[in-house]
């Protein structure tokens, strides 16, 4: 079995107040779909943040694809952020470009040419419901196709991890189905979904999913699955 | 070199076209304006210092201040045939009436061509390039020929005018490096403020993998952009006021030796100045963007 992310005794301090994350061991294996749960405050977008590379740990060992990122080179970083997809919570918009150069983004970044990225931008749209409003800008979307666009930025370059913060908090209940049938089938195709959510009915429909949950910064994980999780059923 | 200016496609949009560095060409405008001005200045003084030098090194005067005209006229003869026949002397000339009274007229008119005023005889001689300090030698024949002559080194009288002109050229070079100093300060403020404003999009981007090259290299051509406009209608600016005001200079005729307002290779240097401004302020683009994204993670 290989993981795909892999924490030790991570802790995580914002200035000099006490810790948000206290000594986080876990690991994530490749192809895994895995729910982070926990109440308002827990700490989820904080340890999400740490797997999407927007923050350094205070403390302890993060292993992304193999590799340290606490030592990390900073110019190393960009290439292990591509392999990661996000969906943040408050969406994270570029306000003025349109949808569609929204969903374009990660493709511009990396180097795809511009009529290489027309047609996947375009069908991205189409799957979300957007193909109509793809020259709006983001202040005249409403919330769930803010939300939406989000989604499709953040899949568009098949990433080998998408990070999803409350991804349906937004949308309405059909969409809501839509986006776990994008994730589940993104998943099946060997993408590493973490997602972050309240949603209850949500943690119901995918029944391979991992449950994780947070409590005050710590990481519930009484029967030690998390930290040692056991090999893939396909790998017998 | 083309692609100083290209603008790539995958770069499309990522930073709004309106930005707060918005007045930015304008300043660039007004600092190339005075750049171009500034140089044009320091390379005419250039030119006039080294053409007046290089002349002034070479020539001396022999003024002969003879009252009886018959033995100042023998004098003459005499000292043009002898100075001719010395190897260190290239050529030899007697300044005619003409020359003499076109000389004297800016300052007493005609006057002095009507009131009998005595002037001085004066023969312009010009040394060999290998002789250029034949000085003493020329003194030591005037001498045995017209005692009452006097020789000059035209260095002697010029020499104040000629380090002037150097002071004045090192001045304007030292103007335009202060110029450029300007220029990318202002860069630097410009850069800084839009990567203030923009800093949530620079979030964004390094989260999807951008680099910080490529988040430099966005700066780097909105700034080139705005480069190339404000230095273009600034040198355009700077030529349109330089060629009437160098028209003037040259209609005063002053009649200094090595008196050469503007060189020719003035105006390319100046329609270049673009090309170097787009080159600074790219290059202190770069190196503000990347210094200021190296604090993050």
């Amino acid at each position: 079995m290989s993981s795909i992310v892999q924490f030790d005794n991570v802790g995580l301090r914002y200035g000099t107040g006490a810790e948000t994350l206290s000594d986080l061991s876990f690991s994530l294996r490749r192809g895994g779909f895995y729910f982070l749960t926990g109440a308002s405050g827990a700490g989820k977008t904080s340890l999400l943040k740490l797997i999407y590379l927007a923050l350094r740990p205070s403390r302890g060992l993060v292993r992304l694809f193999g590799e340290d990122m606490v030592t990390i080179a900073r110019d190393r970083l960009p290439g292990f952020r591509r392999r990661i997809g996000v969906v943040f919570q408050d969406f994270r918009l570029v306000p003025h470009l349109s949808a569609f150069d929204n969903v374009a983004l990660p493709l511009r970044l990396a180097g795809v040419s511009e009529r290489d990225l027309q047609r996947p931008v375009a069908e991205m749209l189409e799957w979300v419901g957007l193909s109509h409003r793809s020259s709006a800008r983001p202040a005249t979307l409403s919330g769930g196709e803010q939300q939406r666009v989000a989604i499709a930025r953040a899949v568009i370059g098949r990433p080998e991890m998408l990070v999803a913060d409350e991804p349906t908090g937004n949308v309405d209940p059909e969409m809501a189905a839509r986006l776990l049938y994008l994730f589940d089938n993104l998943n099946k195709l060997g993408t590493t979904m973490v997602v972050a959510t309240h949603d209850l009915h949500l943690l119901s429909r995918i029944g391979s999913a991992t449950m994780m949950r947070l409590d005050d910064g710590k990481l519930q994980d009484p029967t030690g699955l998390l930290r040692h999780p056991p090999a893939r059923p396909d790998s017998f | 070199m083309f692609e100083l200016f290209r603008f790539a496609a995958r770069d499309k949009g990522v930073l709004p076209e309106h930005r707060s560095s918005g007045m930015l060409p304008w300043l660039i405008a007004i600092m190339l304006f005075l750049t171009a001005l500034a140089c044009w200045a320091g390379m005419s003084l250039a030119g006039a210092a080294a053409s007046l030098s290089s002349d002034l090194d070479r020539r001396a005067t022999v003024q002969l201040a003879e009252p009886n005209a018959r033995l100042r006229e023998g004098q003459i003869r005499a000292l043009l045939v002898e100075l001719d026949k010395l190897s260190i002397v290239e050529s030899v000339r007697r300044v005619s009436d003409e020359e003499l009274s076109a000389m004297l007229d800016p300052w007493l008119g005609d006057t002095a061509r009507n009131a009998d005023i005595p002037v001085p005889a004066l023969i312009d001689l010009v040394f060999t390039q290998s002789n250029r300090n034949g000085l003493d030698q020329v003194k030591a024949l005037v001498t045995t020929v017209a005692p009452n002559a006097q020789v000059t080194a035209d260095a002697e009288w010029l020499a104040p005018a000629s380090s002037l002109l150097r002071t004045l050229k090192w001045l304007a070079l030292g103007l335009v490096a202060l110029m450029a100093v300007a220029t990318g300060s202002v860069v630097v403020m410009a850069v800084r403020s839009s990567l203030n404003t923009h800093g949530e999009t620079i979030d964004i981007m390094h989260l999807m993998g951008a680099s910080d090259r490529q988040v430099a290299q966005l700066f780097e051509r909105q700034i080139a952009r705005d480069a190339l406009l404000g230095g273009t209608v600034g040198v355009i600016v700077a030529i349109l006021v330089i060629l009437p005001l160098s028209a003037r200079i040259s209609s005063l005729g002053g009649g200094l030796p090595g008196e050469t307002p503007v060189q020719w290779w003035s105006f390319p240097m100046l329609i270049l100045l673009p090309v170097f401004g787009v080159g600074l302020a790219r290059l202190v683009a770069r190196r503000t963007v990347m210094s200021n994204l190296g604090d993050k993670l």
